[in-house]
Order: structure tokens, then C-alpha cells, then sequence
């Protein structure tokens, strides 16, 4: 059994403390280019939150903070309450980051990709890892997959290893940078069903990062909207489907314009 | 102003790079297969280039040392000539630029290309420092290929000097007069010193590829500019290296 506040490990009995995030006042910038503008936020833990947002938002950015690959500007991002910055943090709680084109290792097997980080880390004997990363592949359906190479794979298996390789990690917080771009729309809502459902399994915290508008209403907790480099909104789904904030019925619902087409009053 | 901040920049990702790999050192045994991998790519992968053109430097040199020596009758020396040039001078500086051109550039694509695509910062979210899984192994290997690499540069040239000394019409010196007069003018100090200048080209223009690699932002255009830079730079730094080491070595 799995207490509330537990996240479980896909491949044993045992339990570790659901972790969540908290983002304190974050404001980024590259040079002269504001990226993130005050950004405050609580992701609970064991909840799905979801991060959408318009190309160039920041959402991107806002994971690269949480995950400690960028440093802010200004305010702080905590991790269990222990600052992401810090390199022992990656240490003290287990993150995955799903990346947006899978980031696998090119020159090695999917079966290398998956086993990569408990070999480096020497956290179990080949023996252990092999019965890990069959697991992770079983639980991803893609047994038969271990010995191709990230070339030979779809762009829906692709992101399938790359969830696999996370779930090796057995995360306590596992994030997801757009995991459902460039995939069909049935590869699609299998991605969000595989999200859902190893949030359910194992309680794992869950923040992903997306455009994917049927995604983020079907299976996040929360989700937020970032415009600008601004929250613009958090709220459940259901509320926010019935947000009377135009921005935000028009980011959800946008309506194709051809007597008033939206490129012409860009910003350049 | 820019030009100096980036040179300055690029000096300080270099230098804090090799603290972090040489930190990792003790890892360096349970990395043994990967070690092995970049002894065979640094290595004998450049053996061949490098055996092809030691023998024709080699040649040339006694070819000029033959031509302007005939006139006052001191051919003889051509073998000191050629021994010493190749030992303490050509030999490393070529073995060094061949391993800039052909190891050097194919090292700072693919960590560029791991850069680009994200595989580097996937590698420090699974808590794998970058400096010790791939620029460490290669820091070590290019240590043990390039005394290899510059002996076999040095005996291939040595021979197509005597080859060229014994065919040319104009020189017809005798190998084994070469050879001796080789052997008399030359020390185990030449060649020594030529195998630590080879030792310390090699380290840093391994280190530069892989910092260069690493510090690539943007997309795949990039990681072409990041592997002209890395070539030139390597190309500029054993030139540098070579005047302030070999005035050490005198």
C-alpha cells in the first residue's frame, strides 16, 4: 500500500516522502532579455501540475530552474525544502527530466540508456540493474526494444525510453519538457495516459511542461499559465475551462481568424 | 572589449573543466573500457596519417638538408639533420597538429552535438558529471598515445630520410652512414624532449576540444563554428606551447 504522502518505487516495496517544489519570487534573465518575471508558485507534492503557455513563455526555462540547470536572477527555487541550486540537492532527491527530444544517448543500446544511471552511480550490480531496466521497459511496453539503438526508434518510442530511463531513476519528482510535441494524436494521448498513470502507481510528483491543451486538461491536478514571462493563471482544470479572463479562453479556445488573421498584429 | 572577455571566459571554462576532471582521477580504473575506447580513437586511428606523413617529412628534410649540404661537402650530417629536427621539433608539433585536425575536431563535434541535443545536461540531472564520463578517459588516453604516436612519427621520418638519402642521385649517402652519423649527434634527451613537448600539446589541445564542446550554446549550426574554433585554437595554442616549452627545455 502506498500512504498520501509516499512515492513508491516501480521496482520494489520501498517508500520514500513525496517531495514538492516550491518557487519563490523567480526572475531570470539572459542579458537584456527578461525570461521570468516573479514567478511564485507551490507544486504540492504527489500532484500533477501542468505548465502551459505560448512559444518563448518561459516554461522551458522555469524546468531547467527546478531541475538546477540554471540559475535565477533573482529568488529561489526549493526542492523538499532544499535549494535547487545547490548540487547536493540532485543528491539528496531523486528528479528525472524528461526531455522535450528524448536527449538519449545516441551511441548506446536503449538498454545502455536506461542502465547508465545506476552504473554510474554504482547503486546496484548488473545483475539488479538488468532486472531494473526490464522492468522499466516492461512498464513502458518496450521489452523488445533493449538492444536498438535510439536511431532505429519512433519518435513515440523514443519518448517512451525516455520516460523509461526516468523511471529508472526512481524519481521522487519527475518532470516532462513538452513530452507529447511533434507525436501524433494517438501517440499523444498514450503519453498522457502513461503520465497519469505513473503518477498514480507510484505518487510521484509530477510537473510537466506543455502546449498540449488535451493533455493538461485530462490529467493535471493543477495548471498554470504563463504569459510573458508572467503567471497568468493557476487554477484546477475545470476552472480554469470556465475563466472569463479573455487571454486565457484565447490561449484554451483559439479561434481561427482568416478576415483577421492574428500574424499581422504580431509584435516583431 | 567582447573579443577579450570571451577569451577570458574560454580560459576560465578550460582551467575550471580540468579541475573538475582531475578530480574525478580515482574513477579513472572502473572507466578502463571507455580509456581503452579513446586509446583506439586517439590512438590508431591517427596512426596511419601520422606514419604517412612523418615518412615524407622526413624525406623532404634530407632532401633540402641534402641539396644545400652537397656544396660544401658536409652530406654526411644529413642524418643529424634529419634526426634531430624530427625528434626534438617536427615529430611532436605535427603529431600534435594531426591530433588537433582529425582527434580534436571529432571531439568537439560530438560533445557540441551532445550539447545541442541536450544528452550533456540530461547527464547532470542523472548526477554523472560530464568531466569525468567524457573528458576525463580522454585526457588520460591522449597521456599514453602521444609518446606513442611521436616515437613511431620519429622512426618513420628518421627512415624516410635515409630512403631518400640512398636513392637520391645528387646525395647517394649510404644508409648505414646515415644512421651513424644519426646515432652520434643525437642523445636520449632529444628525444625525450621532444616526447614532453608532445605530451603537453596533446593534454591541452584535448582539454581546449572538450571545453569548447561543452560550453556550445545554440543549434546545429553552432557546433560547426565550435569545431573551427577548436581547431584553430588548438592550432594557435601548440604554437604558442611550443615556443615557451621549448625554451624551458634548452
Amino acid at each position: 500500500m502506498t500512504s498520501d504522502s509516499s512515492t513508491r518505487s516501480p521496482f520494489s516495496e520501498a517508500q520514500t516522502p513525496a517531495v514538492s517544489v516550491n518557487i519563490e519570487g523567480l526572475s531570470k534573465n539572459f542579458g537584456d532579455l527578461v525570461v521570468l518575471r516573479d514567478i511564485t508558485l507551490k507544486v504540492e507534492s504527489g500532484e500533477i501540475f501542468v505548465l502551459m503557455g505560448p512559444s518563448g513563455s518561459g516554461k522551458s526555462v522555469l524546468l531547467k530552474h527546478i531541475v538546477g540547470l540554471e540559475q535565477p536572477t533573482a529568488g529561489r527555487v526549493l526542492v523538499d525544502n532544499r535549494d535547487a541550486t545547490d548540487p547536493a540537492t540532485r543528491e539528496q532527491v531523486r528528479m528525472a527530466l524528461v526531455f522535450q527530444a528524448g536527449a538519449l544517448f545516441n551511441s548506446l543500446s536503449v538498454y545502455d540508456n536506461l542502465a547508465l544511471y545506476p552504473r554510474e552511480n554504482r547503486l546496484a550490480s548488473e545483475d539488479g540493474i538488468q532486472e531494473k531496466v526490464m522492468r522499466a521497459l516492461q512498464i513502458l511496453s518496450l521489452e523488445g526494444k533493449a538492444q536498438k539503438f535510439p536511431s532505429e526508434l519512433s519518435g513515440g518510442m523514443k519518448k517512451r525510453v525516455a520516460i523509461a530511463r526516468a523511471l529508472v531513476m526512481e524519481p521522487q519528482l519527475m518532470m516532462y519538457d513538452e513530452p507529447t510535441s511533434e507525436l501524433d494524436p494517438i501517440m499523444s494521448a498514450t503519453i498522457s495516459e502513461i503520465i497519469a498513470t505513473l503518477k498514480d502507481e507510484y505518487h510521484v510528483t509530477t510537473i510537466v511542461v506543455s502546449h498540449d491543451r488535451d493533455l493538461a486538461l485530462n490529467i493535471a491536478d493543477r495548471v498554470g499559465i504563463l504569459m510573458g514571462g508572467k503567471l497568468a493563471a493557476i487554477a484546477p482544470p475545470a476552472e480554469l475551462r470556465a475563466s472569463t479572463d479573455p487571454r486565457i479562453q484565447d490561449f484554451l479556445n483559439p479561434r481561427i481568424d482568416l478576415k483577421n488573421p492574428r500574424f499581422k498584429h504580431l509584435e516583431t | 572589449m567582447k573579443q577579450l572577455t570571451n577569451i577570458c571566459a574560454g580560459i576560465g571554462s578550460a582551467v575550471l573543466l580540468l579541475g573538475k576532471s582531475i578530480g574525478h582521477a580515482p574513477t579513472l580504473l572502473r572507466q578502463w573500457p571507455r580509456f581503452i575506447e579513446q586509446c583506439y580513437l586517439i590512438g590508431y586511428t591517427t596512426l596511419p596519417i601520422v606514419a604517412i606523413l612523418s615518412f615524407f617529412i622526413g624525406s623532404v628534410l634530407a632532401l633540402q638538408a641534402g641539396y644545400s649540404m652537397q656544396s660544401f661537402g658536409a652530406k654526411e650530417f644529413i642524418g643529424s639533420l634529419v634526426g634531430l629536427s624530427m625528434a626534438r621539433e617536427l615529430g611532436p608539433v605535427m603529431v600534435a597538429i594531426l591530433v588537433a585536425g582529425r582527434v580534436g575536431s571529432a571531439i568537439t563535434a560530438e560533445l557540441a552535438s551532445m550539447k545541442v541535443y541536450q544528452e550533456i545536461d540530461a547527464l547532470e540531472t542523472m548526477n554523472i558529471p560530464p568531466s569525468r564520463i567524457l573528458v576525463l578517459p580522454r585526457l588520460a588516453a591522449v597521456l599514453v598515445m602521444m609518446p606513442v604516436l611521436t616515437i613511431i612519427g620519429d622512426l618513420v621520418g628518421w627512415l624516410g630520410g635515409a630512403i631518400v638519402s640512398k636513392y637520391t642521385p645528387f646525395i647517394a649517402l649510404e644508409p648505414e652512414k646515415y644512421f651513424e652519423t644519426l646515432r652520434r649527434f643525437m642523445k636520449f634527451k632529444d628525444v625525450l624532449n621532444g616526447l614532453e613537448k608532445a605530451e603537453v600539446f596533446g593534454f591541452f589541445v584535448v582539454l581546449v576540444c572538450c571545453s569548447i564542446g561543452l560550453e556550445t550554446r545554440g543549434g546545429p549550426r553552432e557546433i560547426g563554428a565550435s569545431v573551427t574554433r577548436a581547431v584553430v585554437v588548438s592550432l594557435i595554442l601548440i604554437l604558442v606551447l611550443d615556443y615557451f616549452v621549448t625554451k624551458i627545455l634548452i
